[in-house]
């Protein structure tokens, strides 16, 4: 149901969330999409880009002069470091976490629902990929942002009334980026904060009601039904 | 005191056997202890209880021993990535237990530090939490205890006699907190230095938690992931 709809880009969903990053934040980024944002932030913007297996101040990629083995992020990939950045182990990384010291933790998503719980860790009887660092990650950081495209590949909305996998941490997500908008779950609906232009709430693959429609592009009056 | 020093992963690696828990440090590819790991392979003990973050990665590091069946049991948190375990977790050749990343490192550290247990968020309302003791603070927590092993095999870019330890880059990740944990901990180092080659001030794990150390040899130190600068 998706294939028609004028969709955001994986480039254009990164740049909505950095959009979101303040001068000078830390910032945590999962496997997948969000490793695309330490590409994308400009160089006007100071951002300490923490990478969960014991690195702050995450680069862009190096070249092949530079390129070290022993210097990757989350999902293995060779990185660089900018001028002062810092090495430690995982338990002091974890700390950072845990400890409330980071920002912003960017994440993906299988399922995402309005009570802002999360899952991303495990179908049950098909796939199974572990959780990695993001049970710790969704309890820590100030901000939490789920970043994943908004149908799955049958067409099936990921933004639900109450998620159907495993969760990988209840009620802790702040802000949903999908290739159809930016939403914040409100307990029983979600908050339309901006869709793609082009994108209409109609579109968004649930009942109407499952949406609270907070801000208008054309300025008109928001309406609210938070019901079930 | 005996030496520390041994001459290779032969002579340090003399007294594993079958049913040992064992830890092994690195992220993914990044910092495994290579030659310990051929060692094991070598010897062909089995039923290892393996505590590592990934138990390997792309068909390397412990999945080398995953390959000739000799791991029974697995603590790790990521699975992702390392076919060899998914295929024996699913076909139950492999008890594997999931740990979210972070309790996983502080449970380690816990049981290197001489904490009996502790209350983390993490985990909470999921899964992970079955079975545990729950306690409310500020926010709902769950009771996680130490981890320990009988072994832990870790690589480090520079290690002197004593067994003080300096890792290059994102190497280090779970090797010093294993290093902690184990009863035996024995390190294999690109660069076996004389005292006082790594500054006090950087020495990354203290010495008195290795008791045994060698030179490593034929490094491959593998890349998982290639990625560089368009140019």
């Amino acid at each position: 149901m998706s294939d028609n709809l004028p969709l955001w880009s994986k480039t254009e969903m990164v740049d909505e969330v950095v959009a979101m990053l303040d001068h000078g934040a830390s910032l945590n980024l999962g496997i997948g999409i969000p490793t695309l944002i330490a590409e994308r932030i400009p160089p006007d913007k100071e951002i300490w880009i923490h990478s969960e297996n014991g690195v702050l101040g995450v680069s862009g990629r190096p070249t092949r002069e530079t390129v070290s083995p022993t210097l990757i992020n989350a999902g293995k990939e060779t990185i660089s470091v900018r001028k002062g950045a810092s090495y430690f182990d995982s338990a002091t990384s974890f700390g950072m976490i845990r400890g409330g010291h980071i920002d912003v933790c960017v994440l993906g998503g299988m399922q995402v629902d309005a009570e802002g719980s999360l899952a991303n860790w495990m179908i049950p009887g098909k796939k199974v990929t572990g959780m990695g660092g993001a049970m710790d990650l969704v309890h820590g950081a100030k901000m939490i942002i789920v970043m994943l495209t908004h149908f799955s590949k049958d067409g099936d909305a990921k933004l639900l009334h109450r998620c159907t996998l495993p969760l990988t941490g209840k009620r802790v997500v702040h802000k949903v980026v999908t290739d159809c908008g930016i939403f914040t779950p409100m307990g029983d609906s979600f908050r339309i904060e901006k869709l793609a232009p082009g994108i209409t709430y109609d579109q968004l693959g649930l009942p109407l009601k499952m949406w609270t429609r907070s801000l208008f592009q054309d300025g008109s009056e928001p309406w609210e039904n938070t019901t079930d | 005191m005996t030496s520390k020093v041994y001459a290779n992963a032969v002579a340090a690696l003399f007294d594993l056997r079958d049913g040992i828990s064992l830890m092994s440090g690195g992220f993914g590819l990044c910092g495994i202890p290579e030659n310990s790991i051929q060692e094991i392979r070598r010897q062909g003990i089995k039923n290892i209880h393996a505590i590592s973050n990934n138990i390997g990665n792309s068909g390397r590091g412990l999945a080398w021993l995953l390959k000739q069946k000799q791991i029974s049991a697995a603590t790790c948190s990521y699975v992702g990535g390392n076919p060899d375990l998914e295929e024996q977790m699913l076909a139950g050749e492999v008890q594997v237990t999931l740990v979210p990343q972070g309790t996983f490192s502080e449970r380690i550290r816990a049981a290197g530090m001489g904490i009996r247990g502790f209350y983390t968020p993490a985990g909470y309302g999921t899964l992970v939490a079955e079975g545990k003791e729950e306690r409310v603070f500020d926010v709902p927590c769950i009771l996680e205890l130490p981890l320990g092993a009988d072994f832990a095999i870790i690589k480090a870019e520079r290690g002197d006699r004593f067994g003080n330890l300096w890792f290059k880059e994102t190497a280090r990740n779970f090797s010093p907190l294993m290093a902690m944990a184990a009863r035996v901990t024995i390190v294999e180092v690109e660069q076996l230095v004389e005292l006082g080659e790594i500054e006090p001030e950087n020495v990354h794990v203290p010495g008195v938690f290795v008791q045994r150390i060698y030179q490593g040899v034929d490094y491959e130190n593998a890349i998982e992931i290639p990625m560089y600068a368009e140019q």
